[in-house]
């Protein structure tokens, strides 16, 4: 377990380090959510109210679109130079490299997460009304995301053509996260008489079942 | 140490290795040669753990890499340079070295000395030490590459092209690091096409043709 442990920190804190120094989350990844939001808000042509009541979906559709973009990157970190290859030959177990990649994808879509925030209360005049709601469905979601995204991340690298393939791969599969993440998002800007809380049971879930099942099944998509 | 029974592997469908014997003792060096397709780099991955056999039997360290744990766990006892450097573009070169020694499972964070005298054999000198991989030469990043491997001490050592990319210094250097290993007590599998100076790092050279052992002369 201890092993297990080091290998999956050692590859977050690698991937980690790595993005802090090419810096493409914050340099273009966060710019292009903030895009997101913008152009959103020119697409629906809305006043303030119209945004403030599809904040959350536009939210959250931003946030995937981000997490496709991390994903890629996590992958082609792995792909350019044969890295991959040699995380293999290093006998580290699938398991602890899935988790160490996954994690790290967290790390920048909570920061992400963080920075969309933001620009829905300042662009659309959202307001905060369950700040606990709000805390616990974006690490929910964003685990999901992550877990999710690495796993396909994976697949979609083993078949060669991750740059396209990915986005028609994860966003289907994610569409529970996106509706959980949204009606929780409602209840909690005050938008919806939902109940947030609830919808926060089916991301705890899919948290819980993208982990486990992406641990499981990392180690047959990395070996050849 | 290494030993494979009429070995068969597989790129895709094609049959890579068509049925391979071959016997290597420890603390042996051996240097395999053969035209382009013949099978040695098939051969250094399947004796690395990387690939599993289609048929036959391989046994290497003591493990039988018909099963896929046990390819696993061989992985970390061995040491293979391949074609590709598996750097990290935006990590500096001790950063590199460092991760990829605590990736194959040492215990402890590798010693700065350690990494800098690794570093160092391979003529890498202190001011490149702390750059970003992108900012190095394609010779550096081989070095760089080297390097890595020399931290890890493997027991099995499998060089694809070691040669491949590097100046005449840094091809003695390779030269030097191979003596090193082998009288450390390592056992060394070279694959190179430059057979004037392979051969004079070992007196056994297998000849692969076709996926399978052509010649096996020990002179």
């Amino acid at each position: 377990m201890n092993r297990f442990l080091a290998d999956a920190r050692l590859v977050a804190a690698k991937d980690l380090r790595i993005e802090a120094r090419s810096r493409v989350v914050l340099n273009q990844v966060a710019p292009f959510a903030l895009l997101v939001l913008v152009l959103f808000g020119f697409a629906l042509d809305a006043d303030q109210r119209t945004l403030r009541a599809f904040a959350p979906g536009l939210f959250w559709v931003a946030v995937l679109l981000c997490a496709l973009l991390a994903v890629q990157r996590s992958v082609s970190v792995e792909q350019a130079d044969g890295a991959l290859t040699g995380l293999r030959l290093s006998g580290m177990s699938p398991a602890a490299l899935f988790v160490g990649k996954a994690a790290a994808v967290f790390v920048q879509l909570v920061v992400l997460e963080v920075l969309l925030t933001a620009g829905i209360i300042v662009l659309y005049g959202s307001e905060i009304e369950q700040p606990l709601l709000v805390v616990a469905t974006g690490v929910l979601a964003a685990v999901a995301v992550a877990c999710t995204g690495t796993l396909y991340g994976a697949l979609a690298s083993g078949l060669g053509v991750r740059e396209t393939l990915l986005p028609i791969l994860l966003l289907p599969v994610l569409a529970p996260v996106l509706i959980g993440a949204t009606r929780a998002f409602d209840d909690a800007l005050g938008n919806a008489a939902v109940d947030g809380w609830a919808w926060l049971g089916l991301l705890a879930v899919f948290a819980v079942v993208a982990t486990a099942g992406g641990a499981l099944a990392h180690g047959a998509l990395v070996e050849e | 140490m290494v030993e494979l029974n009429a070995a068969v592997a597989l790129l895709g469908r094609f049959p890579a290795l068509t049925g391979v014997d071959l016997r290597i003792e420890p603390g042996e060096t051996v240097l395999l040669q053969g035209p382009n397709g013949a099978g040695k780099t098939t051969l250094l991955r399947l004796c690395a753990g990387l690939l599993a056999p289609e048929s036959g039997s391989v046994t290497v360290l003591g493990h039988d890499l018909t099963t896929g744990p046990e390819r696993r766990a061989v992985r970390r006892r061995v040491g293979l340079l391949g074609h590709s450097t598996g750097l990290y573009e935006d990590l500096t070169v001790t950063e590199n070295v460092r991760f990829w020694a605590r990736a194959a499972g040492l215990d402890a964070e590798p010693s700065v000395e350690r990494v800098v005298g690794a570093l160092q054999r391979l003529g890498l000198d202190d001011g490149l030490l702390d750059l970003p991989v992108h900012r190095l030469s394609a010779g550096q990043r081989r070095r760089t590459s080297l390097a890595a491997l020399v931290v890890r001490r493997p027991e099995l050592w499998l060089l694809d092209e070691p040669h491949a990319g590097l100046d005449q210094a840094g091809r003695n250097v390779v030269d030097t690091l191979i003596g090193d290993a082998v009288a450390a007590g390592g056992t060394v599998v070279v694959s190179s096409h430059e057979l004037e100076r392979v051969r004079s790092l070992s007196p056994r050279v297998v000849t692969l043709a076709g996926g399978t052992v052509h010649r096996d002369t020990n002179a």
